[in-house]
């Protein structure tokens, strides 16, 4: 996360934290974190507990809920929506790795080749977003149409032939098919991995590259052994922001998407916000939230930058 | 083989300009659909050209108004989430003090979080409360994810900033509050702006928190949401086009006006 925004280093060392003692204000951090904290604390914390009581309650809308400990609500979410959970990671997983092939060139573009072009590439990279991502959704809609350019070309190359085999997509169709949901997905994400790539392989310093190439390593030779271990930060807190928000979203899946591919995302909002099952939402809005806990920890530990914060 | 060994040697850049191109595409395709004339309900397939769309953006029945509170729950959010924002990420650099690591922790946690869980966890909450949801729980619910943003951007800027300059300051008779204006809050300030702007951001466009705990009221992106299942109006384009517009406008200016601002120091 920090790699995202961190500013570059200061020209002079700063002092050590500890400076002068301070004799005045012993009590001013606590005055200063007190508003904000509370906030999380009641809207982020306290909901938390909130959904976790609510998942081992029963009852119905009618009569209201009562916690009862039934945690046969889990066992029964998981026994009922496992295809939805492991299609979330699926697609999360998919959309991380396309987002790594396709914005990796681009971020190295940004920090090495794009010369003057910088800033410009920039900003028509970030500009994106100040569009409702919902309307930039939309529009796939239009580009993967049926009949339209793409799926024409896809079609003549006969490359439908070979996902529709692989069961990414159906038969002359992109859209409504797991092929547009991972599409939609990568594309949605894809600058938050395109910038802490570029915020990392900036800070590598050029004499690094040619001091590869002075004793005879090979451009790939010097992108395996040098740029990239050197932009590991910027690719392990790329692929967090890219398959945390994809493993829980519903939107894509909604609206490219068919029946067939609904994700746990949209399972927790139809119960939720339709069928108004409490009990069921909550328990897999805590599993979600606790598989995702487990692989971040996992995954940060075993990349080893744990000062992501 | 000169042409295998030009592609070699361009290979990043070919690569690189096509996932461009593949980030851009759709806001092509929202400005040039933003002047089309389609048939039925949904602006999906091209029919013909026309600016009717451009002339009256305003003319499909809640659009506007939904923009305009989007606009409103941003401006709060963005309030609200700066301010104590600034605080925190000054109260972690600056000061020392008991359970760090909670702090640290619990901003780090929603943004290490689906949407979806803060959402239906937070909705909970309002329904065990019996809260009425709308404008304000919109709101309570953009600051409080908006935050953590703001608390690491800030935090990076202040981080940076040399803390003998305040010093400095103190040795010239300047007491707390004055460095505080005069000093500290000016280096700060492209941090904070940074954060504010991310902020804004976020909360205008921010759609999943706002689905599940807006009840009845309806921002810009679900109004968005709603025409997806009943219709796409082709006002929805021109929006669309326009934000990209002025957002590109805004940061070239601004880069212009940096620009001379450095030249002029060197």
């Amino acid at each position: 996360m920090a790699t995202l925004t961190e500013a570059p280093p200061p020209l002079v060392p700063t002092a050590p934290e500890t400076g002068p003692p301070r004799r005045r204000g012993r009590w001013t951090p606590y005055w200063l974190l007190l508003p904000g904290m509370l906030w999380l604390l009641v809207f982020f914390a306290l909901p938390m507990i909130y959904q976790a009581s609510t998942s081992v309650q029963t009852g119905s809308l009618e009569e209201g809920y009562k916690v009862t400990w039934h945690f046969a609500t889990y066992w029964d979410a998981l026994s009922d929506y496992w295809p939805q959970f492991l299609r979330s990671v699926l697609y999360a997983a998919a959309a991380t790795i396309l987002c790594l092939v396709l914005g990796y060139p681009l971020a190295y573009l940004i920090a090495f080749r794009a010369g003057r072009w910088r800033n410009l590439i920039m900003v028509l990279v970030i500009a994106p977003f100040f569009t409702s991502f919902l309307i930039r959704t939309l529009a796939w809609k239009t580009i993967l149409s049926d009949g339209g350019p793409v799926v024409g070309a896809l079609n003549t190359l006969h490359v439908l032939d070979v996902t529709s085999w692989l069961g990414w997509t159906a038969g002359d169709r992109v859209l409504a098919t797991p092929l547009a949901v991972v599409c939609g997905l990568t594309y949605n994400f894809l600058p938050f991995m395109i910038l802490p790539l570029y915020t990392s392989l900036e800070r590598i310093d050029g004499r690094l590259h040619e001091a590869a190439g002075d004793l005879y390593a090979r451009p790939v030779t010097t992108f395996r052994k040098v740029t990239f271990p050197l932009s590991m930060p910027g690719v392990v807190s790329g692929t967090l922001l890219t398959f945390i928000p994809a493993s829980g979203d519903y939107v894509n899946a909604e609206l490219l998407g068919s029946t067939d591919t609904r994700m746990i995302g949209n399972v927790i909002q139809t119960q939720f916000l339709r069928v108004l099952d409490y009990p069921t939402a909550a328990a897999l809005s805590f599993i979600l939230m606790a598989a995702i806990l487990f692989m971040v920890t996992f995954y940060i530990r075993r990349s080893g930058t744990e000062d992501l914060v | 083989m000169p042409l295998v060994n030009w592609f070699k040697r361009k290979f990043v850049v070919i690569a690189g300009l096509l996932t461009l191109a593949y980030l851009l595409l759709p806001n092509i395709v929202v400005t040039v659909f933003s002047f089309n004339e389609p048939k039925g309900r949904f602006n999906y397939e091209w029919q013909q050209f026309s600016a009717d769309a451009w002339k009256d953006p305003c003319g499909v029945s809640g659009l506007c108004g939904s923009l305009s509170l989007s606009l409103q729950i941003a401006f709060w959010a963005t309030l609200g989430a700066t301010a104590l924002g600034t605080m925190i990420a000054f109260a972690l650099v600056r000061y020392r003090f008991r359970a760090r690591g909670a702090v640290s922790s619990l901003i780090f946690l929603p943004m290490a979080m689906p949407e979806v869980v803060m959402a239906a966890s937070l909705l909970t909450l309002f329904l065990n409360m019996g809260a009425q949801l709308g404008f304000w729980t919109i709101l309570i619910a953009h600051i409080m994810f908006c935050l953590s943003f703001v608390v690491t951007a800030v935090k990076a800027r202040v981080m940076s900033m040399d803390p003998r300059l305040e010093q400095a300051a103190q040795d010239l008779y300047a007491g707390p509050l004055q460095t505080f204006w005069r000093v500290t809050l000016p280096i700060a300030a492209p941090g904070i702006a940074a954060g504010a702007l991310l902020a804004f951001a976020l909360s205008f466009d921010d759609f999943i928190i706002t689905n599940f705990n807006a009840g009845s009221t309806v921002t810009f992106p679900m109004f968005v949401w709603g025409s997806a299942q009943r219709g796409t109006p082709v006002q929805i384009n021109v929006i669309g086009t326009a934000m990209f517009l002025v957002a590109v406008l805004i940061v070239l200016t601004s880069m212009v006006v940096n620009n001379r601002r450095n030249k002029q120091k060197a």
